[in-house]
């Protein structure tokens, strides 16, 4: 049986959605009620306006409450999400990685393109990683380059030859107007160019990237949101030993 | 301002001393050095503008020429005031010449005095019209005098589309911000010219042309008029351009540029010889203009921890508060940069950061401090984001901070949207209304965790700077003592255009502001004139025009 579930405010099923927009007109009745209407007419019904005002002349802010139109059938959703289960932590990496690869494993990552943004590349990458998840430079068993930000994909693919890197880490943060897919995909296409996309694990990861976008360019995974330094660092060695396995 | 700390003022002139000592050999390369974009910005003050057919700007044509000619030692504006004179025509035409394809570094030289007299011509209207815009920004400042919010309240607009910016800016300038600050496109640090004309394209932001910055100060004109309170323009004299856009800034009235003397090294990889001549030339450019810095020690917490490098913040500070002096900025004009950038889970941080922005506060007494929310920590959780910055604009408030950059609660999700901006005006106006005389009322336990940590982080600075002056600024920045970035001195973007500065090297703008501020020769060194008093003599001259600050 379909498990129907909707947004619950403070009753099962009773669908409360809160909302927050702005609109490109002048506040005033006709300007709450337009807000009223606009909300019933994504499929909201009973909406509420609870809170309007003017941010400019010409501009204005609302605040509402609406009943969701719909559920979603829960058991037929499937997650799009690089990690499986639970991550293992970086002391189980590294033994891992002793066990199973019995070298160090080389990670090259780069905030690629003109992207200034070192915060997602560092959060995974620096020996203090990000919010009590270690970075990748501290883990014992892997040899971490970090290239920092605005790096070319031509350095990047040179430096991760040069230290003959298993896999490369590409950070994208600025998604404005899609920069980061042509950005992205070039970087594949070089190192196919190059004839040596099969001897990189290639990982992409960013706020506001999926696993799915990730994969359709090229990619082995994606990571987006919420990530951390032992979700790459698990899903890299693992893949790390499926391919020598592979390779057998 | 009451002293709540109880600092040592021997430690505090200690650490300005070793500033001044680590700031000298620095200081002695900038005087025998210029680059591609200093001379660049020098032409632009006398008048040099427009772009060819391909987009190139005049000035970078007029200076790849010279540079390829192997000219560029003696200053270009010496072979720009010649062709004017060789063409007997005006900068407009002879701009359209030069993008049409006339090579100025061919022309035979001519009389060179004349030469020279006209480029001495060209440097004073330049800088008159600089000075002219100084004038008329403080006219209008003491016309609308107390109407502004304290802390000024900064606002980023960033659209990539000049005219969309300027939508935003005035909406965002109607609910009461007084900074309107255009963010740039990701791209233009790196870039090695200015782009020219009004532009509609960016990514993360809107590119830095002078016409932008035309478009823009007219639309806050007409805002300020009909709100009757001054709203500032800021943009960003950073990057491989700094004196260019520093000129661009003084010549169209900006009134406040983010102008860091290590922010190109360290976060974008510019070349540090490249940098520090830079940045020198473009405060100079600042200084003349009244235009207020923002420096960038912000930046250092987004990639450094927040407590454990609190140090580094403030001797920081200090550099930069030195390197300012020495181009001829004022205290007023210092917008020192931090940040409350420490992890929310900690448990007293809120204490940590309030201390921090206590010490600022008391360390540079004159200076309009700029303080930068979170946004390290700041998630998709936009309801603990909200929260957070109201924890930020409460510490602003209360430690009297001089310009106040708001939080945007969708920080971690998007440029901000024109609801995000409304809902951090209306929050800090909500904070600093309810505590506006808190700051009198309050005072902190001698023996408290705030003025503990005070005088901690102040001697790990004096430690900090000595290690510092015992290894040279540049081994410093080489070893990665700042921010944890290592950058060699003969590595970064745009060494190539770093050129030593000829026996015959000639720059009337230079000279002239130089004169103007009131710095030395370049014979002498500069920082020799100014001592570590400077918070009485310096200041004086032009506190009438401290305005809003």
């Amino acid at each position: 049986m379909a498990t129907i579930v909707k947004p619950y405010g403070d009753t099962l099923d009773d669908g409360k959605v809160q909302f927050s927009f702005s609109l490109p007109v002048a506040d005033g009745p006709k300007a709450h009620e337009a807000a009223r209407l606009l909300v019933e007419s994504w499929g909201f019904h009973d909406c509420e306006v609870v809170h309007s005002q003017a941010m400019s002349e010409d501009f204005s802010f609302f605040v509402a409450y609406a009943k969701a139109g719909s559920g979603i059938d829960f058991d037929r959703v499937v997650a799009d999400d690089a990690r499986e289960g639970e991550s293992m932590t970086m002391d189980e990496i590294d033994a891992f990685v002793r066990d199973k690869i019995g070298r160090k494993v080389v990670v090259v990552g780069a905030c690629t393109g003109f992207d200034a943004h070192t915060v997602g590349i560092d959060a995974i990458m620096n020996m203090k990683g990000y919010n009590h998840h270690y970075g990748l430079e501290r883990y014992a068993m892997i040899e971490a380059h970090n290239l920092g930000a605005q790096v070319s994909n031509e350095r990047l693919v040179e430096y991760a030859a040069k230290v003959g890197a298993d896999a490369i880490l590409v950070s994208q943060v600025v998604t404005q107007k899609d920069v980061h897919i042509a950005n992205m995909t070039q970087l594949i296409e070089l190192l196919e160019a190059r004839g040596e996309r099969s001897r990189y694990v290639c990982v992409a990861g960013g706020p506001r990237l999926s696993n799915k976008l990730a994969v359709e360019l090229g990619y082995d995974v994606g990571f987006g949101r919420g990530s951390y330094a032992n979700d790459v660092a698990t899903w890299v060695a693992k893949r790390l030993v499926e391919k020598t396995l592979a390779g057998r | 301002m009451r002293d709540k700390l109880g600092l040592s003022r021997e430690k505090i002139d200690r650490a300005r001393i070793l500033a001044e000592k680590i700031s000298a050999p620095i200081l002695s390369f900038v005087g025998k050095h210029t680059t591609v974009t200093v001379e660049r910005a020098t032409l632009r003050l006398a008048g040099c503008d427009g772009a060819d057919r391909e987009g190139v700007p005049v000035p970078n044509l007029v200076v790849d020429q010279l540079a390829q000619a192997g000219r560029l030692e003696g200053g270009a504006l010496d072979w720009y005031a010649n062709a004017l004179l060789r063409e007997g025509c005006g900068t407009a035409e002879l701009d359209a010449k030069i993008a049409a394809g006339l090579r100025v570094a061919d022309l035979p030289l001519g009389d060179a005095g004349a030469a020279r007299r006209k480029g001495e011509e060209l440097a004073k209207a330049g800088l008159d019209r600089v000075a002219a815009n100084r004038d008329r920004r403080d006219a209008l400042l003491e016309r609308w005098k107390g109407r502004n919010n304290d802390p000024l309240l900064y606002l980023i607009v960033a659209t990539g589309n000049i005219h969309e910016d300027v939508k935003q800016a005035r909406a965002a300038a109607s609910r009461g911000a007084d900074v309107i600050a255009v963010i740039r496109t990701t791209a233009q640090s790196l870039l090695d010219y200015v782009p020219y004309g009004a532009t509609t394209e960016g990514f993360g932001g809107t590119y830095a042309t002078q016409e932008n910055f035309r478009i823009m100060r007219a639309a806050l004109d007409e805002v300020s008029e009909r709100e009757g309170r001054y709203i500032r323009l800021t943009n960003y004299a950073s990057g491989l351009c700094m004196p260019e856009i520093a000129a661009m800034g003084a010549l169209e009235r900006l009134d406040m540029m983010l102008n860091d003397s290590m922010y190109g090294i360290l976060f974008r990889d510019i070349n540090p010889y490249r940098t520090f001549v830079d940045q020198n030339f473009s405060r100079m450019i600042n200084a003349a203009a009244g235009i207020v810095i923002n420096t960038g020690e912000d930046n250092y917490l987004t990639t450094s921890d927040a407590v454990e490098k609190a140090y580094t913040v403030l001797a920081s500070q200090f550099l930069n508060e030195r390197l300012a002096l020495a181009a001829g900025l004022e205290p007023w004009q210092m917008g020192l940069g931090h940040a409350f950038e420490m992890d929310p889970t900690l448990e007293d941080g809120f204490l940590l950061e309030l201390s921090q922005a206590q010490m600022a506060r008391e360390i540079f007494p004159e200076h309009p401090l700029k303080y930068m929310p979170p946004t390290k920590f700041m998630s998709g959780d936009i309801f603990k984001g909200l929260a957070m910055d109201t924890m930020f604009n409460f510490v602003s408030k209360a430690t009297e901070q001089g310009i106040h950059l708001l939080g945007m609660l969708t920080e971690a999700i998007h440029t901000p949207f024109m609801m995000d901006r409304h809902i951090a005006v209306d929050n800090a106006k909500y904070v600093m209304g309810n505590i506006a005389s808190l700051a009198d009322e309050i005072e902190f336990r001698a023996d408290g965790i705030i003025v503990r940590r005070a005088h901690e982080v102040l001697d790990r600075t004096l430690a900090f700077l000595e290690e510092i002056e015992a290894k040279g600024l540049l081994d410093a920045i080489a070893e990665g003592l700042f921010a944890d970035v290592k950058r060699p001195r003969d590595g970064g973007k745009g060494l190539e255009g770093l050129v030593a500065k000829g026996e015959e090297y000639w720059n009337p703008v230079e000279r002239l502001l130089e004169e103007r501020l009131g710095l030395a020769a370049p014979e002498a060194h500069p920082y020799d004139r100014r001592t570590t008093d400077h918070l009485g003599g310096a200041a004086a001259g032009r506190s009438e025009t401290k305005g809003g600050f």
